[in-house]
């Protein structure tokens, strides 16, 4: 295993702390209107106020793992699709700020505003990244010096906002499962119907993903047929995908939400399976590809920033988990309490 | 309007916005672990009224960094994609860095220090508190590490790199260490961080200057105010030597940004003087308006009153001209700011230690707006060293033969494939996000200032007829606090 491998594996590592932990959040806040009442809303924001600031850092550190690891990648990404960039940006500034700043005074209107806000910022991002991984799926042109000659409109191909439904329903389904996890009584109940109704649509989204896949992007399914790994993490995946509707059935929602957790990784892995060795794929000129070597920081830097990578993530799995240890329990709000 | 000076001007409004909350989140952490440290030790229930209070204004503050800190990220892609292929092997590192060891520790423990005051210890709430000051120093750290190698490059080559038979140089680095401890990075950080504890300080000291001048909240406001001076002070004072060795620094490894710094267009013969302040004029090579010390700058780079300091006449050749006017500027503007904050919080020792400082109100009401003129000193010193950095994004250095190597000029540093009517589409759009989190910021602060650290009774007026309501309402009038005698604040 050389250091790019170990590299794309690293990043790969990220994004799937990312579509995991930040996939519950982003649920949530596409979940967010459907909440009634005041109490209900806060309810919902107070079940991710104190962590979705930490699971945004991973997809920060997975920009700046990609800057640093390769650089021309980032570089070439960033700056052809620029315009869908300034939109995740703006997403993401206000849903930060919807978050943090809907409690702060209880102006019916003004709490009203970040509702929305909340909502719509989420699912704007959710959107956009299941774009994102749609055109790195089918490939982009890209000419020899392996910069993006597309425009716009050429992301938003037909498949790539398939894949942009699927992380919809799937972050939905995952934000729903992790709500029924944090709340109690009436509410819990009703989250219990959109969780099956959320599944629901996943699978459907899953299934008509993966069949257009197969048919349309055989490079993506060529791994199946050389590597006995890529066959066990598509089993694992189709498993967790199996078994979150029996875990609800028998009304297990923390494993319920292992499951889904599972489900959201191995789909990661098949996604850089299906990319591996490219980081940007060429389409229609494959030969113009980013690989994870002609793309690469030197080995030197690779060499470095494992160590880097290798001193600090035991430190950020720790305190992740003290965290998650110390907000753990489910969010009880009163009717009449404004505060929180 | 071209695509790179539309970028610039993106840079730096997005990166001008985003600095007014992370040398206040730096400089306001440190009150707080000293508030809650204070609060474990005496058990004092004043300390950890304060704490909470500080750390709501913390909190405000931290979203809106965290909310503009990732446009930063983003941005060099974006828009500097030629400069992110450059310099990825190098710089990207240090970002790299900076998201692995600073940003989940933060953001981690900023949810204890915000919604765990009911759920942990007061020893771990401390403890939360040290992780995010921490977290927020070691974010300076790396983002200073890579500014820092951008003005003062060391410990890389440049390397051939090869994309489909494309060759173009890069540059790579060949140390680790010395690319982190490069020339600049010591000086720099400790401006950097003077700076945010002035900033810090000096944002305590204007709301509990308010209180006190509104005779509220005053022996909270009274505390904060002194535990306030004395950082400002302190760090005020250490600014000065720091801002010495910084310019020192900079004429040795950027003499053209040190020209543009003083407006020094002529070496000239004997000794250079020192513009005390003036109008530097491209066309004249002079500065107008200007009073000047003779032989003064000589004597703080040579050390020698007769020794010419080497003026753009003979620099800009080599290393190219920054825009002088702007440099002169904020340069000076950033030093005149320096000296009025050594003379203010010097004089409100000095009144302090006479038992006169709460009855100045004058000297109170400086405080209250002062806050602003740190924000604008930290400001306008991150300008002096950006736009004196230009033409460059990463300044040249001299190889054995003296030649300049390795640099990047800006210009040459945009995406290949943004186009200029894209980026001003992106200004537009942050200039319309960035108007609504500024009146949001101001509106929040407000509001938490005005609630001020108290949990104020909800005071539910009695339903009062003819003689009860004269007695309820003298009876209310008992509660409220008698006027604030100065002569009692040196207790």
């Amino acid at each position: 295993m050389d250091l790019n491998l170990i590299w794309f594996v690293l990043l790969g590592v990220l994004l799937a702390g990312y579509a995991i932990l930040d996939g519950f959040d982003l649920g949530v806040g596409m979940l967010h209107l459907l909440a009634r009442g005041d109490a209900q809303r806060r309810t919902f924001i107070a079940s991710v106020g104190p962590v979705w600031d930490g699971n945004e850092v991973w997809l920060v550190t997975f920009g700046g793992a990609l800057f640093a690891a390769f650089p021309e990648a980032y570089a070439t990404v960033f700056s052809g699709f620029y315009f869908v960039f300034m939109l995740v940006l703006v997403a993401l500034i206000f849903r930060a700020i919807s978050l943090d700043f809907r409690s702060k005074t209880e102006s019916p209107a003004w709490r009203r505003t970040w509702d929305i806000g909340f909502c719509v910022s989420s699912t704007l991002a959710t959107v956009l990244f299941g774009v994102g991984v749609g055109n790195a799926m089918v490939g982009v042109p890209l000419n020899t010096r392996g910069i993006y000659e597309g425009g716009f409109w050429n992301l938003l191909n037909p498949y790539s906002l398939a894949v942009g439904g699927l992380a919809v329903t799937m972050f939905l389904m995952h934000g729903a499962i992790y709500l029924h996890l944090k709340t109690t009584g009436s509410l819990q109940q009703r989250i219990y119907r959109w969780m099956w109704i959320t599944y629901g649509a996943f699978v459907t989204m899953y299934l008509l993903v993966t069949v257009v896949t197969w048919i349309t992007i055989p490079r993506a399914t060529t791994p199946l047929a050389s590597s006995p790994f890529a066959w066990a993490v598509a089993v694992v995946n189709l498993l967790a995908v199996l078994s979150i509707p029996y875990a609800l059935y028998r009304d297990w929602s923390g494993r319920a939400f292992l499951a889904s957790c599972l489900a959201v990784a191995a789909l990661v892995l098949l996604l850089g399976l299906a990319l591996f060795p490219n980081l940007v794929t060429s389409d229609p000129e494959p030969a113009n590809s980013l690989t994870i070597y002609n793309a690469a920081s030197s080995q030197k830097t690779l060499g470095i920033m494992l160590i880097v990578a290798g001193i600090g993530m035991p430190f950020v799995i720790a305190y992740t988990a003290i965290i998650y240890w110390v907000f753990r329990h489910r969010v009880e709000i009163e009717a009449k309490d404004h505060r929180a | 309007m071209d695509v790179v000076f539309l970028s610039r001007l993106q840079f730096a409004f997005t990166i001008m916005f985003h600095y007014l909350f992370p040398p206040l989140t730096i400089g306001l952490g440190i009150v707080l672990v000293f508030l809650e440290y204070r609060w474990l030790r005496t058990g004092d229930e004043l300390y950890h009224r304060a704490a909470k209070f500080w750390t709501k204004m913390f909190g405000i503050n931290f979203a809106l960094g965290v909310a503009t800190g990732i446009v930063m990220e983003f941005q060099f892609g974006t828009n500097w994609a030629v400069y992110s292929r450059y310099v990825g092997d190098v710089f990207g590192s240090a970002l790299a860095a900076e998201g692995i060891f600073a940003f989940f520790l933060e953001s981690g423990f900023l949810a204890v220090l915000l919604y765990g005051w009911d759920k942990v210890s007061r020893g771990f709430h401390f403890f939360a508190t040290c992780m995010v000051a921490l977290g927020s120093i070691f974010s300076s750290i790396w983002i200073v590490v890579a500014n820092s190698w951008q003005q003062t490059p060391a410990g890389f080559q440049l390397v051939e790199h090869e994309i489909n038979g494309h060759a173009f140089l890069r540059a790579e680095i060949t140390d680790f260490w010395q690319m982190v401890f490069n020339p600049s990075t010591i000086n720099r950080l400790v401006h950097v961080w003077l700076g945010a504890f002035i900033l810090g300080a000096f944002f305590v000291m204007s709301i509990s200057a308010w209180y006190v001048l509104k005779n509220r909240h005053r022996e909270f406001a009274v505390r904060s105010f002194t535990g306030g001076l004395l950082l400002g002070t302190v760090a005020a004072l250490a600014q000065l030597i720091s801002g010495h060795f910084n310019a020192d620094m900079v004429s040795h490894h950027q003499p053209a940004k040190l020209a543009a710094f003083e407006g020094h267009y002529e070496t000239g013969e004997g000794g250079t003087a020192l513009h005390l302040w003036g109008w530097p004029d491209d066309e004249t090579r002079g500065v107008k308006g200007s009073v000047a010390i003779p032989g003064l700058l000589s004597m703080l780079v040579h050390q020698d009153l007769h020794t010419p300091v080497k003026g753009l006449d003979q620099l800009e050749e080599d290393y190219g001209r920054p825009p002088v006017w702007l440099s002169f500027q904020s340069y000076h503007l950033m030093i005149w700011l320096g000296m009025l904050f050594i003379a203010s919080t010097l004089y409100a020792c000095w009144c302090w230690w006479r038992g006169s400082l709460f009855s100045r109100r004058w000297l109170l009401w400086f405080f209250v707006f002062a806050v602003m003129l740190a924000f604008v000193a930290n400001e306008v010193g991150w300008v002096a060293a950006e736009v004196g950095r230009q033409p460059w994004s990463v300044y040249p250095t001299p190889d054995g033969t003296g030649q300049l190597v390795g640099g990047l000029k800006t210009a040459d540093s945009v995406s290949e494939v943004v186009r200029s009517e894209q980026v001003l589409g992106s200004i537009i759009m942050f200039g319309f996000i960035y108007f609504l989190l500024f009146v949001l910021w101001v509106f929040l602060l407000d509001r938490a200032i005005k609630q001020g650290p108290d949990r104020e009774p909800v005071l539910e007026p009695p339903p009062v007829t003819g003689g009860e309501a004269a007695a309820a309402i003298t009876a209310r009038a008992a509660h409220v606090p008698p006027p604030f005698d100065p002569r009692n604040e040196a207790e």
